[in-house]
């Protein structure tokens, strides 16, 4: 061994070489740069601090060192796994519930105010709107999306909550009952409406749901239902009394407006002859006691304000430049001042009484 | 830059082997010397120091809650400052116009006068020259400072070395101090600092900056510029023969030596060998041995020099600004002024450099006040209304970079009929949206357009300032089904 030792002196640099060879390239044994040295000490005596203040050491046994295993503290479930507790008693559970106590203090606040605000104040409080849109996002993600989707706009079966197509009202309050009580829930106050299987229960033959179908597809074309169709006078008897006789529908009942071109379940021949034939009743859950007050009226204003939102705190209508003022052009430009106070119901709404 | 050899003999290197791989700093005992040039260096140190301590306490007046600070980058707020410029986030590429300014002003400048800048304005000349300063009066000039340092530990050497750090560290303070007062409001940050109350972010970077000042000045000094600077090596890049340089005069000057009475200086050149300009030379070299990447044309051996040949009775010049030409010999028309002006280089840096210029002080005139963007939903792309319409939502911010309250009107073109609705709860509408001075205001923005004129294809908004009518337009996209 001590031969290896003996040292190698390269001769092009004058530096000893490590005796390593290979393929004839040799190694220089030059020393570690001394500002090298000096940080990697310096790291080395940090880590040693470092592994008494903070936890570091993974130890046998879950909970030793801290003498506890789980525990629930505010809305963070801590569960110790083993390892030492530093000095400084710092642990991530900590900073997480002192951020989360952070949040929820500030949120204190602006949960006052709302709390107290009425819908009409709340439209027309800019900090207060946003505060109650930021939270009514979170909890739509948290429980609604599930069904309506993370961008609102439903599938077959799951109403679209952008559009101005409202089945039980699209004004703050009438979202908010629903929101509460659900629709066919099985809470006391749902909203509560059944469309017959006119077709399972044979209350009409398969040839009259036929023909029933395809008066009511003509509602919604360009040239309108015709009055002689055979499937008229069975709409008459039949259907009129929830959708109404031209089929505009009716909110106390949840019933669709059928003139329009939204279809929940489906627009296509067979889909409606589907919903005639079958029926459907879908069911959403109630919220009232799973959510807090705060949260569903936060849901309300968020839901509200995705566009489709009617009466106070709706959105604003005006004439496009282009487009000639016509008369039912809402909102002319008049002066600054006047019309800014109260949030005018969107005109082209109201007229149609759109409702599905 | 023919002889990379310097005169520094490294003590591992000396062993065996004529290549080195690696040469250990050799501390670096400047002289202390006077003459124009150290006079223009002073100058030059006390200017940029006055400007870069004192500027963050320069106030300007601006209206309503706009701070008044001459000189601020307000990051909270995402604001930049500078007298009567306001910079805000979207208009960084005044930053980038800057910075081309710079390097072009640097081309220019060494195309003109060689390393100048890093002679007398590069503030890591500026502050190790400070810490030498201060090194030379606590414990003595060269001679004193080297006997100083060999000698074992003594009282004097204790409290000679301990103040010395003790004042760099100073001088470290108050210049990281002062670069964090480019941050804040200088009056308030410094009343806060007097009563131990700023924020770690402000600690964090005085400590950083005092420490970094310290060893950047007091240690590596001269191997800034000649190992980690970039700068320093694309300047020798562009030197030519006609670029301005510290030279020796060798024709004149050699062969070297020390004269022993008159009679010998017959056939010795004017170099008296006193070896002064090595002495004095803050980057440890010597400039007799030609052009070298490490200097940094500070001009302080041609003051030393000079001091020498007036006290031989020589013309001074042996070591001078010149450019290598002059300095190979070259006839006076060779390498006159004009010459040395008019090249194309410089001209054509000349011409870049206005053009830059202009082309920022115009778009700094013309820097609109009203700014208008359009961000289109994402999800959803579109909805469909019960009558067949389609709707788009936007999110329109609008940019009010005046210091008063402004109301704008909007309007959609680009579809027939298309309406614009209006999600507010400040009281707004879409002809009087509200946006407070000096701010962004957001706003929540629906486009319906009617079944039969809804196709996928590009719009425009048009913001109008209520009161004075100025008008910005952006692009945007409406969006609908592509198979309809």
């Amino acid at each position: 061994m001590s031969e290896d030792h003996k040292k190698e002196i390269d001769q092009i640099s004058g530096v000893e070489t490590t005796g390593h060879e290979w393929d004839g390239l040799k190694e220089l044994n030059n020393p570690a740069p001394r500002w090298w040295l000096i940080v990697w000490i310096v790291c080395t005596i940090w880590a040693v601090g470092y592994w008494f203040v903070y936890p570091a050491w993974p130890t046998a046994w879950p909970g030793f060192g801290s003498g506890e295993e789980a525990e629930k503290t505010g809305s963070v479930t801590r569960v110790t796994t083993g390892a030492t507790q530093g000095s400084a008693g710092w642990t991530e559970y900590k900073q997480l519930e002192e951020s989360q106590a952070q949040i929820v203090a500030r949120q204190a606040g602006y949960l006052e105010k709302f709390q107290g605000a009425s819908y009409e104040q709340i439209a027309n409080d800019p900090e207060l709107y946003k505060f109650a849109v930021a939270g009514g996002n979170a909890l739509f993600k948290n429980n609604c999306s599930v069904c309506h989707g993370a961008d609102a706009q439903g599938s077959k079966g799951f109403p679209n909550l952008s559009d101005d197509d409202w089945l039980w009202g699209g004004d703050l309050a009438s979202i908010e009952q629903t929101v509460r009580f659900g629709i066919r829930s099985e809470h006391d106050e749902t909203r509560q409406s059944a469309m017959p299987s006119f077709g399972k229960d044979e209350l009409l033959e398969k040839e009259e749901v036929d023909q029933v179908v395809d008066y009511v597809l003509s509602m919604s074309s360009e040239e309108g239902p015709k009055a002689d169709a055979p499937g008229a006078e069975i709409f008459a008897n039949n259907c009129a009394s929830c959708h109404g006789e031209q089929g505009k529908g009716g909110r106390d009942f949840g019933a669709p407006n059928l003139t329009d071109q939204i279809w929940l379940y489906g627009g296509e021949k067979e889909d409606v002859y589907n919903t005639v034939f079958n029926a459907h009743a879908g069911v959403m859950p109630f919220w009232e006691g799973k959510l807090d007050e705060n949260a569903i009226r936060q849901l309300t204003i968020y839901v509200h304000g995705l566009g489709g939102g009617e009466g106070v705190g709706a959105a604003v209508e005006a004439s496009a430049e282009e487009s000639a003022p016509t008369p039912e052009a809402a909102q002319p430009a008049e002066g600054e001042g006047a019309s800014t106070e109260e949030p005018a119901p969107a005109e082209a709404e109201s007229d149609g009484s759109a409702a599905e | 830059m023919d002889q990379p050899q310097n005169n520094k003999t490294s003590e591992n290197g000396s062993e065996a082997g004529a290549i080195q791989y690696f040469a250990a700093q050799e501390k670096v005992y400047p002289k202390a010397v006077s003459g124009r040039f150290r006079t223009l260096k002073w100058t030059a140190m006390i200017v940029c120091l006055a400007i870069y301590y004192l500027a963050p306490f320069l106030r300007w007046t601006r209206s309503g809650d706009v701070p008044d600070q001459a000189i601020l980058i307000d990051l909270p707020s995402r604001r930049a400052y500078f007298f009567m410029i306001e910079i805000w986030p979207q208009e960084v590429y005044y930053l980038t116009g800057i910075l081309i300014l710079a390097a072009i002003m640097l081309f220019f400048v060494t195309s003109l006068f060689g390393r100048v800048w890093c002679g007398y304005f590069c503030f890591q000349t500026v502050w190790t020259d400070l810490f030498m300063k201060v090194e030379r009066l606590i414990q003595g000039d060269r001679n004193a400072r080297m006997k100083l340092d060999k000698t074992p530990f003594s009282f004097e050497r204790i409290w000679k070395k301990s103040l010395t750090h003790l004042v760099w560290l100073l001088i470290g303070f108050v210049t990281a101090g002062s670069f964090v007062l480019y941050f804040n409001d200088a009056p308030t940050l410094i009343k806060d600092a007097l009563g131990f109350n700023v924020s770690t972010t402000v600690l964090g970077f005085v400590g950083g900056l005092t420490l970094s000042t310290y060893i950047m000045a007091g240690f590596a000094r001269e191997q800034v510029c000649t190992y980690m600077c970039p700068y320093a090596r694309f300047q020798s890049a562009m030197f030519d023969k006609d670029t301005l340089i510290i030279g020796y005069d060798k024709i004149r000057g050699e062969p070297r030596g020390k004269s022993k009475g008159a009679s010998t200086r017959d056939h010795l050149g004017d170099c008296v060998d006193c070896s002064l300009c090595v002495q004095v030379c803050p980057m440890g070299i010597d400039i007799r041995n030609g052009l070298q990447m490490e200097c940094i044309a500070c001009g302080l051996c041609v003051d030393a020099c000079d001091n020498v040949m007036d006290k031989v009775g020589s013309p001074r010049g042996l070591i001078r600004y010149d450019i290598e030409r002059g300095l190979e010999g070259a006839a006076e028309e060779d390498h006159n002024l004009t010459r040395h002006l008019l090249r194309p280089r410089t001209i054509y840096y000349t011409v870049l450099l206005s053009v830059v210029c202009l082309a920022m002080l115009v778009s700094l005139l013309m820097r609109p006040v009203l700014d208008v963007h359009a961000i289109h939903d994402r999800n959803p792309l579109f909805v469909k209304l019960s009558d067949g319409s389609i709707r788009n939502g936007y999110e329109i911010k609008i940019l009010n970079k005046t210091y008063d309250e402004r109301h704008f009107t909007l309007s959609v073109s680009g579809i027939e009929g298309a309406k614009l609705s209006l999600q507010a709860a400040d009281g707004s509408t879409i002809d009087n949206l509200k946006v407070e001075p000096d701010s962004v205001g957001h706003f929540r923005v629906f486009v319906t357009a009617p079944r039969k004129h809804a196709v996928t294809g590009d719009i425009t908004f048009r913001a109008v300032d209520n009161e004075d009518g100025t008008v910005d337009e952006i692009g945007s996209v409406f969006m609908t089904k592509m198979d309809r």
